[in-house]
């Protein structure tokens, strides 16, 4: 009986445990959700609200094509265009509008149409998505690994030579934007040595497929521009992996833990490294957007056809909807890898789970 | 490191009780005359840390490497002024086509050109001596790339300051009063600043600037201002979290005094140091910003930027393919990344500075050296 009552306790305690650990998971959601609500709106106060937007440079746009193929400009057929490239209803008052653009995003994930190219938006960028993504989460990968590891070793060897020469290091590469890094492997490697292709996805040669040759085209052509990520994604973080490290080894637990005689191998992985590594996780959090973005310059400068290289081609062809269904796709894309970040956040900081009303900061 | 050499020294000799009180007792007596109080508060406020960053190398070349930019910013200023007397002063010539000849290769001649009539430094000129012919070589169209760089510093300059002071400042506003206040407002204003931190900053700049595009340097920095407040903000919330239950602020409030002039007597001071050295990242990070997205061409040309010499050498020098072209795009790029070098520095350096610690430890050590001359 007694035993009976205790597995019952212990149940409805890790049931508790569950539902509180997944409250805070419905609270990121729910989170996540308003950003997107917020960043919605506010392409929409862009598209529609604001003087001169692009609404009415699209209408002008296009009263200036029909008028030069000779047909008159009818308010009517304009409105019709209007409607069918940004996917909001000129006539009709503007919160409806604005009711049903958000709906359009939200529910039927419709951006509109492209100017330029005549696909619906998602589509185009659907596409080119993958792309990006491959780029900037190897980026984000190499970048945080080598912090991590950079900023260990800094703090193992304190006050040595090798610290301060890496410190220096750091931050001599933490003043390099990510696109002079750019520049010199396109000259260098891409251009001069001729090691790396400098400009595509993947080679028009091979057949495109699950076949070794195509997938290392893919490699081969990523290489320069996931190496260019890196130095996003490395940013000062070794420094901050080095800060954090050298304050947890001052710390009173960590000689407890050795008067407990816990081995040495034990403490670094543990006590030290997954301290030092969970505000180093947060940091990644902003690093997420950071390194998106970033992808807008490189997509560019390597001539990459993801969703940043489309940006760029939007502004340069005033292709509206498709500029503005990019940054909407931007900002999606960030809140998912965020979300992801987050969630895993729980795992490794189980704090984080409990629900407490300080928060991570 | 060098802190370690200095943990060495504070130990320093005890002073024997009578010492200790015969000087308070000395300082009770003083009546201090403005200007010494004067004199202390600069000590305190100004020299002291001067002193205490000029001992960092961090922050001594930071400050130079910032300087130089200010410096050159003004002389080209200066050069470009129409006002009163300097009009008739330039310093740097404003760079036009065919001042040198095109594709002039920097450093032409190597050492040897400096003894020589025409080379890259002339020094048989007559006035004022020394002559600079194109050192680090010029354009397809013969424009000089030197006084490229050093004519469109002002403009960048202008910019980063004005991109630094208004993330700065918004960060300030937000963040402060969030992490005081507490509560709806913090959550409110929490989940303004979370929003904008989610949006990717670069796209969400390039839309704004392809609707409204920014023509005044001034107005690029405010736009790129935007996507840089919102990690800052956080970053004074959460020290203001703490400071808000210090016995001092609780004095404050218990006094009635209100939530403003709290903010801004008790607690923004304190987080000062924090600021400035936030203020120098945020100036690198709008440097690094405008200069890709002029190099892009999002923004319009209305304004000098480094990044305008970038897209030139990339789009009509082809300096990446052409090896021989590569000096057109490296001197700009070695530009920010100098620029951005110093500022980083500065803002470490400061951070040892403003570091308690340190400090506590290197005033022990001033305050010792003057009981030994008494």
């Amino acid at each position: 009986m007694r035993q009976h009552l205790d597995r019952t306790r212990n149940a409805l305690v890790s049931l508790v445990g569950v539902l509180i650990g997944l409250r805070y998971y419905w609270e990121r959601i729910a989170h996540a959700f308003v950003t997107l609500l917020a960043v919605t709106t506010i392409t929409f106060a862009l598209f529609r609200l604001m003087p001169g937007s692009p609404a009415d440079a699209m209408r002008a746009d296009f009263e200036r094509r029909l008028a030069g193929s000779g047909q008159a400009a009818d308010p009517e057929v304009i409105d019709q265009m209007i409607r069918v490239h940004t996917g909001f209803d000129p006539d009709k008052p503007i919160y409806i509008q604005y009711v049903e653009y958000l709906r359009d995003v939200i529910i039927y994930q419709d951006f509109g149409q492209s100017i330029q190219y005549g696909d619906p938006v998602f589509d185009i960028l659907f596409a080119a998505m993958p792309w990006s993504i491959f780029i900037s989460i190897y980026g984000l990968a190499f970048g945080y690994t080598a912090n991590i590891l950079l900023g260990a070793a800094m703090a193992y060897k304190e006050g040595s030579r090798f610290d301060s020469y890496s410190t220096v290091l750091a931050t001599f590469l933490n003043s390099i934007p990510y696109y002079v890094g750019a520049f010199f492997f396109l000259a260098f490697f891409a251009y001069d040595l001729g090691w790396f292709p400098g400009s595509g996805r993947y080679s028009r040669d091979v057949t495109a497929g699950l076949n070794p040759e195509f997938m290392w085209s893919i490699v081969h052509h990523g290489t320069l521009p996931i190496m260019s990520s890196f130095i996003v994604g490395f940013g000062g973080g070794a420094l901050a992996m080095r800060g954090n490290s050298v304050r947890i080894l001052g710390e009173d637990y960590l000689r407890v833990a050795r008067l407990r005689g816990i081995s040495s191998s034990r403490i670094a992985t543990r006590y030290v490294a997954r301290n030092a590594i969970l505000p180093l996780y947060t940091q990644m959090m902003i690093g997420i957007a950071a390194v998106f973005s970033s992808s807008v310059v490189l997509e560019y400068i390597f001539t990459y056809p993801g969703v940043g290289w489309y940006t760029y081609d939007a502004i340069m062809r005033r292709d509206y909807p498709l500029l503005m269904g990019s940054f909407l796709f931007f900002t999606i894309v960030t809140l998912i890898g965020i979300l992801i970040a987050e969630f895993t956040y729980g795992i490794v900081d189980p704090r984080a789970g409990s629900g407490d009303q300080s928060e991570a900061y | 490191m060098k802190h370690t050499e200095e943990t060495g020294t504070d130990g320093g000799e005890q002073l024997s009780d009578d010492q200790l009180f015969g000087q308070l007792a000395k300082a009770d007596r003083v009546q201090l005359s403005r200007r010494e109080r004067f004199g202390l508060l600069l000590d305190a406020y100004v020299l002291t840390p001067g002193r205490v960053a000029w001992s960092d190398w961090r922050t001594r070349i930071g400050i130079l490497v910032i300087s130089l930019f200010l410096l050159t910013g003004v002389a080209a200023k200066v050069s470009t002024s129409n006002w009163w007397f300097l009009e008739h002063v330039t310093i740097i010539e404003s760079p036009a086509t065919n001042q040198a000849p095109t594709n002039h290769q920097p450093f032409d001649g190597g050492f040897a050109a400096i003894t020589e009539e025409g080379g890259w430094i002339d020094t048989t000129a007559s006035f004022p001596w020394v002559e600079f012919n194109a050192p680090l070589g010029s354009t397809n169209y013969g424009e000089p790339i030197g006084r490229q760089l050093v004519h469109s510093t002002p403009d960048m300059v202008e910019m980063v300051i004005a991109g630094a002071v208004v993330s700065v400042g918004l960060a300030i506003l937000i963040g402060i009063t969030a992490g005081y206040k507490g509560g709806k407002v913090d959550s409110v204003l929490m989940s303004i600043t979370d929003i904008m931190m989610t949006m990717p900053g670069i796209p969400l700049v390039i839309v704004i600037a392809a609707i409204y595009p920014p023509r005044q340097a001034w107005l690029v920095g405010v736009i790129l201002a935007i996507d840089a407040w919102p990690g800052l903000a956080r970053a004074l919330r959460s020290q203001v979290l703490t400071l808000r239950e210090e016995s001092y602020v609780e004095a404050s409030r218990t006094m009635g005094i209100p939530s403003t002039t709290i903010l801004s007597r008790d607690i923004t001071p304190q987080l000062m140091p924090y600021i400035l050295i936030n203020a120098a990242q945020a100036g690198r990070s709008v440097i690094f910003e405008s200069v890709a997205l002029y190099f892009l061409g999002v923004l319009p040309f209305t304004t000098a930027n480094w990044g305008i010499m970038m897209d030139t050498a990339y789009s009509e020098g082809f300096a990446l393919v052409n090896m021989a072209n590569f000096y057109q795009i490296f001197w700009p790029m070695m530009a920010v990344v100098i620029v951005s070098f110093g500022l980083i520095l500065f803002s470490q350096g400061m951070d040892r500075v403003f570091n308690p610690r340190i400090r506590a430890r290197h005033s022990k050590k001033v305050g010792g050296g003057e009981d030994q001359e008494h």
